[in-house]
Formats: structure tokens, C-alpha cells, sequence
């Protein structure tokens, strides 16, 4: 089975701060850490070749040293990277994110090594949008199932997986025809831990086992479609909710206290 | 020998501390029986919670007066009942004094009131960018306890154990007088340090109301190792060499998959992995990544010349979880595989632990126990753990009181002593007493005389006044 994964390189602290007045993530001196959800992603790709055979090739975007994210994965099991890195990305919503990440996948397939399966975390932790994996899907004209809590080869299909998705309180069970994109939960299983020999055997060979891909090697290179021109969104603003830690406690009779919360309520005009 | 409170002595109680505190008979909530694993079991006559040093002097000078043995208890999270009143009388809990008083960055100390978990001061102290190091696997343990039981815990390779971070104490006497011990004081030549004869006297000799801790930077980068080798046997063996490498590891923790299996199925929760028969977990901090990684590697290249099959890196907040939520969750993970345990918490010299853990895999074969076990493989303590699995009553006593006599004789002999870090409370009195002989215990003996004349505090904890044990 020739999987894809695909992943991100995140903030490795989760109080990463924002820019009160500019609204952009504060990364200077924060290091980065593949995205958590990404890790179970990979597990589930590397669980998989294993019973399957086949080869797990791992993708992201970013700049030079995002390979950083793609090396980590390889330590874990993976076979090699991608590394899509263009200027002319730069400034992607998600959906000329998916575009882009879609492009890159069409790009590498061929009709001997066709890809089976793209597997994503079902979200990053710094953006939380939990919207490419799908939009993937639909530019790469895949079936698509998010919140994969289990993944197992279908015995009925060998062309086929049984998935179970959470949605919440609802539990779906279903069997998905390859090829397909399936986004991963963190239920689904306990990610291997990045192995030290697999380090030492391949730092040396980086730039082997790292294929860098710019625009020049799409197949769909029109520059419009990619980047800041190719995005449908823009972000005019990012900011932290605000923190509200008040809390007041009323105790005593039942009846008092309903009172006071009638009165508290009129007097801040909620009711 | 003591006097047994009457209704008068709980009315009088209960106009020195508030009566909602004073509780007696069936307001004592069951918990309050017992610890959290040995098989001491006793009721006091009144449980008090005391919220202040003035308060607790106030129960002692009640109780000297009348003659009133006082046990005090932090979380009760021990596991050889020291927290547990066998002479019933009034059970003083700290729990309440909860309060984290002060923060001096300029001495790097804290000040606390003893009821503090360690959790919350572990929080607390990294909030505000520094290490309290002693981290003892139960954090939910209060820091009073912690300091009378002179815990230990895994980061003990690099930084030591409570006695090490103890700067002053705010002590109660049996007699209700109050004394500072030691202070905001870096060195200390002037006299006898009564600080350390309270640090590890598991409240026999007095109450600790309040604690000045030494702390340190909070180190910038922390990562964890996971080794996976062939047997123990190569595991254990690889310690001396990583222990003298000069990588300075934080914690070396041994752990075999047996327990691991254990901790999956308490936690419902993968390890990630569990391929090989036994593991090292290794913690390396430092100031900089780059300090930390030159460490961590020269560690696995060591590890791996001494017959590792390979390294892990535990380097991010969610490879750790799984792994130290396994490692902490192992005592109740063995708890839960079986109907009753007791343990043996014995230190040895780290190079003799590997011996020590045969030993205890000879024993399970003679008397035909299970006998799981894990620590702290870099600095020779380990925690053994007898499974009773469903033995019957008599069988289980005389195998596990034949089980333990092995265990300490052995740990004596390879120049061990019988506790590491749980202390010795009730259960492991006759071990004690075992290993150090007359001259040492009797000596203990007239320590505690001069404390504490009437012998109420915590009474037959440790060492028995008489000959008794």
C-alpha cells in the first residue's frame, strides 16, 4: 500500500502567545514540534504498512527547515519525505493549502506507484481549523471520513478499509474504498516514539531521503492557484478569546439563591 | 498508658478549635482508618483539622496536659501506616493548611504550609519559572508528608531527595511550644541540625506546620529517553555506565514489560512500545537544547554499546504523557491486577540492584508468589510488590512474612536498608529493628525521649519504646 501522510510542523509550547495589537502568533524563539494529531496519523500509516506491506511517504509545507518535521517522521518508520517549498506558496488559506498539498500529491503519483491512501491528523493545534484533509478530498476527487477513531484492513475488499469515525456522541462504522483521505482522532492508537538508530542511519542520507518540490514541478504550475493568489480567505484579524474566570457561587435555600440569580441576571441586563 | 478521651475531653477539645473540625465516632469518615496500602488499620478517638501552628500548639498542649496520643496526617497517601492512629487518640490532619505563603526569588525559596500537595506546588513553582526537584510518584501526597517521610522520587540521580531542599521548619513540640528549625539559611554550623532529625521522623517527633524549601531554576529543556534492552539483566547492568558517563541524567528508572502490560490495562492505554522484555527511562534536563541533546546522545551511543536494542526519544508533551502516565500508574496498576499486595520499598547500593532483583525473582519461585517490581534503577531503590492472588489467609501471611524476611536479609547484606523512601511507620518496624540493631534503635529511642517525654507523639511508629517488636 503506498501511503501519504501529511503533516505540520506547530509551536511546541501550547501558550503560544498573539499579538494583542497585530493579531499574529507570537514564534520567535518558540520551537517546533510536529503537530500532535499528525503523530497519530502516521502511526496509523506505519500500523498499516506494516500488515500491508507498501512504502509511507510523509509530506508538509513550509520553508528549508521544516525538512526538521519530515526527519522526525522518518526516525518514527517513515520511508521519505517531501518538502514542498516555494516563496510563491507562501500566504495560503487552507483551501489553497489543500490545493496545494493535492497539486503536490498529483504531481508524485505514477501509474506504477498510484497513492492508496493520504491520512491527516484530524487538525493542527495552531490553526484548529480541521479543514484540509476534506478540502483535499475534493480537489483530489477522493472519498473522505474524518475523526477516525479505528482503521483496519477491510477482510471482505482488499481494495477496501473498515473505519470506525466518533462524531461526538454518534459512532459510525464504515467501509471506505481505496483510494481514499481519512483524517485521524487520538483515540485511534499510541504513536511510536522517534527511534534513536533510525536518526543515526538516516541524518546522513537527508538529503536522499528528502525530496524538496517546488511549483516548477507541479503539473498544474499556474501561480494564481497557490499562495496568498490562490487563497479564497484572507485573516484580517487573529485574537484570543476573551478569559471571563469569574465566577460567583450562590449558596444557601434553593429558593433564596434562584432569586439572587433572578436578580443578578436583570441587573446585568441578561435577562 | 494513654488516656481515653471522654465526652468532656471532646467538649473541651471543642472549644480550642472550632467544633466543625472536631470530629468523633461516626462523623470520621472510614478513610481515616487507614493508608493507602499497608494493613494498619485503627480508629482515633477525634479527628482534628487544624488550619494554623497556633491551633496545632493549642491540640498539643490539650493533649500533653491529658496524657493523649497525636498522630498527624497529611493526604494519607503513605503505604506502611505512619499516618494511621494504632493508639487511637486525637488524628491531627494538616490537610487544610494548605497555603502557599511565599515565593522569595531573591533566597530561591518557598514557604508552605504542610497541607500543600505536591502537585500544586509543582505547578506553582513552574508557573513562576523554577524547580522544587524531589518528585515522588504520588503527587497528591502532601508536602508535610513528603518532608516526614523524607521522600524521594525519580529525579533523586540528579538532584537528591526532600532533605536536600529543606531550608526551615515551623515545628510544633509535644508539649505545644513552637520552634524554628534552620531558616532561609544556605549553610548552617551552629550545633546539632534538629532540621534534619525532623526531616524522615514520620511525626514522632514533632509537627511540622510549615516548611522553607530551597528551589531552583526551572531547567529550559527536559526530555526522556526510553531504552528498550533484551533482559533486565543487560538493562541494570547498563546503569553504572550511564550513572559515571558524566551526562548527568535527571531520573534512570528501570521498568519491565510485565508491569508495563500491567499499567495498559489499568490506564486502558497503549505504551508505545513493548516489544522488548525490559526498559530504561531516562530524563535529561537542561538549560538549552543543545545541552541536553549532547547528553541524551552520548547516553543512547553508551546505552547501545552496552547491548540496548535501541533509544527512544520521549521529547514532546504528548510522547510523554502516555509514558510517564504508565510509569506513575504502575503501584496502582499492580494493586489492580491482584486481590492484596504489600510492598518493600528497600535502597541499595546501584550496583547491586540487578542482584537484588534476582533475588526477588528466587523468591517468587521458592515460595511460588508473583513478585512484579520497578524503581528507581539510578539510585537503588526499588519498589518490590508480593501479589496475594487470591491465597488463602494463613497461606498469604506466612508466605508474604517469609517473602519479606528473605527480601530484607538480602538487602542488608548487599549493604541495603529496608526503606528508600515510603518510611518505615507501622509495617515495617521489625525490619528495621532487624537491620540496624539495638545500639541504633536504642539511640533513636532516647532521641524521641527527649522530644517528646510522654511519647504521644505518633506512638510505636518506627521503633517501639519498649522491647516489644
Amino acid at each position: 500500500m503506498n501511503i501519504v501522510v501529511c503533516i505540520k510542523q506547530v509551536p511546541a509550547s501550547s501558550n503560544v502567545k498573539v499579538d494583542p495589537v497585530t493579531g499574529v502568533l507570537i514564534r520567535d524563539g518558540i520551537a517546533s514540534k510536529m503537530n500532535p494529531y499528525d503523530l497519530f496519523a502516521l502511526e496509523a500509516a506505519l500500523s498499516l504498512r506494516e500488515k500491508a506491506g507498501g512504502k509511507v511517504h510523509v509530506i508538509t509545507m513550509g520553508p528549508l527547515p521544516a525538512r526538521q518535521v519530515l526527519m522526525e517522521a522518518i526516525y518514527m518508520g517513515a520511508d521519505d519525505g517531501i518538502l514542498i517549498s516555494d516563496r510563491k506558496f507562501g500566504g495560503a488559506d487552507v483551501l489553497a493549502t489543500a490545493y496545494t498539498l493535492s497539486s503536490a500529491i498529483r504531481s508524485l503519483e505514477t501509474p506504477e506507484e498510484p497513492v492508496d491512501l493520504i491520512l491527516c491528523g484530524k487538525q493542527t493545534t495552531d490553526g484548529d481549523t480541521a479543514q484540509v484533509g476534506a478540502e483535499m478530498a475534493e480537489y483530489l476527487d477522493l472519498p473522505q471520513y474524518s475523526n477516525i477513531s479505528s482503521l483496519t484492513l477491510s477482510e471482505e475488499n482488499p481494495k477496501a478499509l473498515s473505519v470506525v469515525s466518533t462524531l461526538g456522541s454518534d459512532i459510525l462504522s464504515a467501509s471506505i474504498d481505496l483510494p481514499c483521505v481519512l483524517c485521524t482522532d487520538q483515540e485511534i492508537n499510541t504513536p511510536r516514539l522517534p527511534s534513536y538508530l533510525r536518526k543515526q542511519a538516516s541524518d546522513p542520507r537527508m538529503n536522499e531521503l528528502i525530496r524538496v518540490l517546488t511549483l516548477a514541478d507541479f503539473k498544474d504550475s499556474d501561480p494564481a492557484h497557490y499562495g496568498l493568489n490562490g487563497s479564497a480567505t484572507a485573516v484580517e484579524r487573529i485574537f484570543p478569546p476573551d478569559k471571563n474566570d469569574e465566577h460567583v457561587f450562590l449558596q444557601g435555600d434553593p429558593r433564596e439563591s434562584a432569586q439572587k440569580l433572578l436578580d443578578l441576571l436583570k441587573a446585568r441586563k441578561i435577562l | 498508658m494513654y488516656h481515653s478521651m471522654t465526652s468532656e475531653d471532646i467538649a473541651l477539645l471543642r472549644e480550642i478549635i472550632p467544633a466543625d473540625r472536631v470530629l468523633t465516632g461516626d462523623e470520621i469518615l472510614s478513610d481515616y482508618f487507614h493508608d493507602e496500602l499497608s494493613g494498619t488499620h485503627s480508629e482515633p478517638e477525634a479527628l482534628v483539622f487544624v488550619l494554623s501552628t497556633e491551633e496545632t500548639s493549642r491540640v498539643m498542649k490539650f493533649a500533653y496536659e491529658r496524657n493523649i496520643p497525636v498522630t498527624t496526617r497529611g493526604a494519607g497517601t503513605g503505604l506502611v501506616g505512619a499516618a494511621v492512629a494504632v493508639h487511637g487518640g486525637i488524628l491531627l490532619c494538616t490537610s487544610r493548611m494548605n497555603h502557599i505563603l511565599e515565593l522569595d526569588e531573591d533566597n530561591l525559596t518557598v514557604t508552605v504550609e504542610p497541607g500543600v500537595l505536591l502537585m500544586e506546588l509543582a505547578a506553582f513553582t513552574e508557573e513562576h519559572g523554577y524547580l522544587y526537584p524531589p518528585d515522588p510518584g504520588e503527587k497528591t501526597a502532601t508536602i508535610g508528608g513528603n518532608i516526614s517521610t523524607n521522600a524521594g522520587g525519580m529525579r533523586a540521580v540528579r538532584y537528591g531527595v526532600t532533605r536536600d531542599y529543606v531550608r526551615g521548619l515551623t515545628v510544633v513540640l509535644a508539649n505545644g511550644e513552637v520552634v524554628e528549625l534552620g531558616g532561609k539559611i544556605v549553610k548552617n554550623s551552629s550545633g546539632y541540625s534538629l532540621l534534619n532529625l525532623m526531616i524522615g521522623s514520620e511525626g514522632t517527633l514533632g509537627i511540622i506546620t510549615q516548611a522553607t524549601l530551597k528551589l531552583l531554576p526551572l531547567p529550559a529543556v527536559s526530555i526522556s529517553l526510553l531504552i528498550p534492552f533484551r533482559t533486565m539483566d543487560e538493562a541494570l547492568d547498563t546503569v553504572p555506565f550511564l550513572v559515571r558517563s558524566g551526562t548527568n541524567p535527571t531520573a534512570i528508572e528501570y521498568m519491565s514489560t510485565d508491569v508495563i502490560l500491567y499499567a495498559q490495562d489499568y490506564l486502558s492505554k497503549k505504551f508505545p512500545d513493548t516489544s522488548h522484555d525490559a526498559y530504561l527511562l531516562l530524563t535529561y534536563d537542561g538549560q538549552s537544547q543543545e545541552e541536553a541533546e549532547k547528553n541524551y546522545s552520548e547516553a543512547c551511543r553508551l546505552a547501545i554499546e552496552h547491548g540496548a536494542a535501541d533509544a527512544y526519544f520521549v521529547d514532546t508533551d504528548e510522547r510523554k504523557k502516555p509514558v510517564w502516565s504508565a510509569r506513575g500508574a504502575f503501584l496502582e496498576a499492580i494493586k489492580a491486577s491482584t486481590d492484596e499486595m504489600d510492598e518493600c520499598d528497600v535502597v541499595v547500593p546501584r550496583r547491586k540492584i540487578a542482584d537484588f532483583i534476582k533475588y526477588t525473582h528466587q523468591v517468587a519461585r521458592e515460595l511460588s508468589l508473583r513478585i512484579p517490581s520497578f524503581g528507581h534503577a539510578g539510585d537503588g531503590n526499588l519498589h518490590v510488590y508480593i501479589c496475594r492472588d487470591g491465597l488463602e489467609q494463613s497461606l498469604w501471611e506466612e508466605k508474604l512474612a517469609a517473602a519479606f524476611e528473605k527480601m530484607y536479609k538480602k538487602a542488608g547484606e548487599l549493604g541495603g536498608q529496608v526503606s528508600g523512601e515510603h518510611g518505615i511507620g507501622f509495617a515495617k518496624r521489625p525490619y528495621l529493628r532487624e537491620r540496624l540493631g539495638e545500639v541504633q534503635i536504642g539511640l533513636m529511642r532516647r532521641i524521641k525521649e527527649a522530644f517528646d517525654p510522654k511519647g504521644l507523639l505518633n506512638p510505636d511508629k518506627i521503633f517501639t519504646l519498649s522491647d516489644e517488636d
